[in-house]
C-alpha cells in the first residue's frame, strides 16, 4: 500500500476541506480587524458571531460564555490559573484526577508552587476516576474540580454528569478539558452542570492554533491575556479570524455528522479491537469497553517497546502514537498507562491508533496484519519474550 | 530523526538472535526504563569472539546499537572487544538524536556484561574490564517545567 493509513486522530485531524474554504475569505479578502469600525472591520466581527453561535448552540450554551484562545492547552491553563487566582479568598484546594493531559497536570504543579493543595484522584483499571475518592476529597476550601472529559490516551469517558452533580451539591466550580471529546460526542454543559470547558479546534477537523473556553455566567474568571478588549475584555489581541471560523465551521460539520460518525466509527473501531484480541496472544486493551471514544483504541503488547513498534508501522504507511518512554520525552512511560496500574514493561509495549470517519475497513485488516507481523517480528528480537518462552517450556 | 545507517540495523538487525551454551551472557538495562539489552558471545581458546548475538527490548536506536556492537565485537579479542566504547557504536552509526545517546552506552555495557560473565566462569581476569552496572539510567535525571 502507498497511500497512508493515518491513525492518529487524537494528535490531530485532517482539516476538513470545507474548513479551509471557509476560512480563505478571511485571509486577503475579508482581512479586516474585528474591532475597526469601517464595512471591513464589520464583516470579520460577524463572522466572530457567527462561529461563536454555533459553539454556544452547540454546548447548550449562550453566545457571550464561549472566549476564543489559541487551542486546548491555553483553554486549559486559562481556566485553572484564572479561577484559582479568582476564588483564592475561598480556599486553595483543587481537585484533578491522575489521568488528566499535562496542560492540567503541569498547570496543577505550578499552581502547586503558588501554594496551592492539589489532590490527584485516582482511577480504576479500565480509566475511570472513582467518584468516591473524588467526593471524599472535597474540603471546605476545595475552590474547583477539573476532570477530562475523555482521556487522549485510552479513550474512556468519564461520568461528567456525576462529577458535576458533586460539584454543584458542595458549591465548587466544575471545569472539564473537552478536547478529545468535543465535536465527537454529545455535550450539554446545562444537564452536565460544566462550569468551564476546554476544547481545540484541530481535533475535531478544524484548524490548528485557534480552541475556545467556555465559562458558565457568573464564573469569576479574570482576563487571561491583558490588553485590549477583545472577547470581553478577558483574553486581549486581535483575533485569529480566519481561524475562528474555521473552528466554527469544524463545529457545525461535527455537529451536523456526530450521529452517523459515532456509529460508523465505533463500528470500525470494535472491529479492530475484535481482531487485534482474537490474532495476537499476549495483548491487553487499556481503556473501558464501553465508556469510550468512538475512535479509540489502545492496546499493549507484551514483550515488545512501542516506538521499534511505532518506525515499523511507519514503514509500512501507518501513523500510530504510542504510550512508552521513548514517545513521551522522559524516561517514563505514559502517566495515564501507570494510573491505571500497569507495569511499566507493559505500558511501554502500548499503541494507540485512533480512527476517523475516513478510514475504511479494508485499511483495518491491512493494519492488523502489518501489526501481527510488526509484533511477531519485535518478540523474536526480544529478550523479554525469550525469557518468557523459556519459563512456559519448563 | 535517525541516520540511515540507524534505519539499516533496526530494519535489518545484524546477528540477532541466541547462542546455545555461550562463553558468555550479559544482560542490562531494565524494563522500567524500556530497554534490556542481552549480548551472548562465543570465545575461542585464543581468546577472539568467534560470534556474536544479540536480543533487545528497546526503541528503534536500542536495537541498531545492539546490532552495531555485535558487528564491532566480532572476530576481535576480548582485549580489543574492551575498546569497543559507546562513542564507537556511535560513529559506525553515523550518530544518534541527544536523546538516545543512553543506549549506545547501554550496548557498551552489555558487551562489557557478557565478557565479565565469560571471565568469571573461566576464572580469570580481563584488563580494564570492572563489573558492569547492571542500570545506565541512574544518574540521569527529569526536567522540570
Amino acid at each position: 500500500m502507498d497511500k497512508i493509513i493515518y491513525l492518529d486522530n487524537a494528535a490531530t485531524t485532517k482539516t476538513a476541506p470545507q474548513v479551509v474554504e471557509a476560512m480563505l475569505p478571511y485571509f486577503s479578502e475579508k482581512y479586516g480587524n474585528a474591532s475597526s469600525i469601517y464595512q471591513l472591520g464589520a464583516e470579520s466581527k460577524q463572522a466572530l458571531t457567527k462561529a461563536r453561535d454555533i459553539i454556544a448552540e452547540s454546548l447548550h450554551a449562550d453566545p457571550a460564555e464561549i472566549y476564543f484562545t489559541a487551542g486546548g492547552s491555553e483553554a486549559d491553563n486559562w481556566a485553572l490559573i484564572a479561577a484559582a487566582e479568582g476564588y483564592e479568598a475561598k480556599g486553595k484546594h483543587i481537585i484533578t484526577s491522575k489521568i488528566e493531559h499535562h496542560a492540567i497536570l503541569h498547570t496543577c504543579q505550578y499552581l502547586e508552587k503558588k501554594g496551592y493543595e492539589i489532590t490527584y484522584i485516582d482511577t480504576d483499571e479500565n480509566g475511570i476516576i472513582k467518584l468516591e475518592d473524588l467526593k471524599t476529597a472535597i474540603r471546605q476550601d476545595t475552590i474547583l474540580i477539573s476532570v477530562m472529559f475523555a482521556n487522549n490516551e485510552i479513550g474512556t469517558v468519564q461520568p461528567i454528569a456525576e462529577i458535576g452533580e458533586i460539584a454543584k451539591e458542595n458549591g465548587i466550580l466544575f471545569h472539564t478539558d473537552a478536547v478529545q471529546a468535543y465535536g465527537h460526542v454529545p455535550i450539554n454543559v446545562e444537564t452536565l452542570h460544566i462550569d468551564m470547558l476546554s476544547a481545540s479546534g484541530h481535533k475535531f477537523n478544524g484548524p490548528k492554533g485557534v480552541g475556545f473556553l467556555y465559562i458558565r455566567k457568573g464564573v469569576k474568571v479574570r482576563s487571561f491575556i491583558h490588553g485590549g478588549a477583545q472577547e470581553r475584555h478577558r483574553r486581549a489581541g486581535t483575533e485569529n479570524v480566519p481561524g475562528i471560523v474555521g473552528l466554527g465551521a469544524a463545529a457545525q460539520l461535527a455537529l451536523a455528522q456526530m450521529k452517523k460518525r459515532m456509529e460508523n466509527v465505533s463500528r470500525l473501531r470494535d472491529y479492530l479491537i475484535g481482531r487485534i484480541e482474537k490474532e495476537i496472544p499476549h495483548c491487553r486493551l487499556n481503556g473501558d469497553r464501553i465508556k469510550r471514544l468512538p475512535n479509540n483504541v489502545n492496546f499493549s503488547f507484551r514483550f515488545i517497546e512501542g516506538e521499534s513498534l511505532l518506525i515499523m508501522l511507519d514503514m509500512k504507511g501507518i501513523c500510530a502514537s504510542s504510550g512508552s518512554a521513548c514517545t513521551s520525552g522522559s524516561l517514563d512511560p505514559s502517566h495515564v498507562l501507570l494510573a491505571i496500574g500497569l507495569e511499566h514493561e507493559i505500558a511501554h509495549g502500548s499503541l494507540r491508533l485512533t480512527l476517523s470517519e475516513e478510514n475504511t475497513m479494508e485499511e483495518i485488516d491491512y493494519v492488523v496484519d502489518a501489526i501481527k507481523e510488526v509484533v511477531n517480528r519485535l518478540r523474536q528480537m526480544s529478550p523479554l519474550y525469550e525469557d518468557f518462552v523459556k519459563t512456559e517450556q519448563k | 530523526m535517525y541516520s540511515e545507517k540507524v534505519m539499516d540495523h533496526f530494519t535489518n538487525p545484524r546477528n540477532m538472535g541466541e547462542i546455545e551454551n555461550p562463553s558468555g551472557v550479559g544482560t542490562v538495562g531494565n524494563a522500567k526504563c524500556g530497554d534490556i539489552m542481552r549480548i551472548y558471545l562465543d570465545i575461542d581458546d585464543d581468546h577472539v569472539i568467534k560470534d556474536c548475538r544479540f536480543k533487545t527490548f528497546g526503541c528503534g536506536a536500542a536495537v541498531a546499537t545492539s546490532s552495531m556492537a555485535t558487528e564491532l565485537v566480532k572476530g576481535k579479542t576480548i582485549e580489543e572487544a574492551l575498546t569497543v566504547t559507546n562513542k564507537a557504536v556511535m560513529e559506525a552509526l553515523d550518530g544518534l538524536p541527544p536523546v538516545k545517546v543512553h543506549c549506545s552506552l547501554l550496548a557498551e555495557e552489555a558487551i562489557h556484561a557478557a565478557l565479565w560473565d565469560y571471565a568469571q566462569k573461566n576464572g580469570i581476569e580481563i584488563k580494564g574490564l570492572a563489573e558492569p552496572k547492571k542500570d545506565i539510567h541512574e544518574d540521569e535525571e527529569e526536567e522540570e517545567y
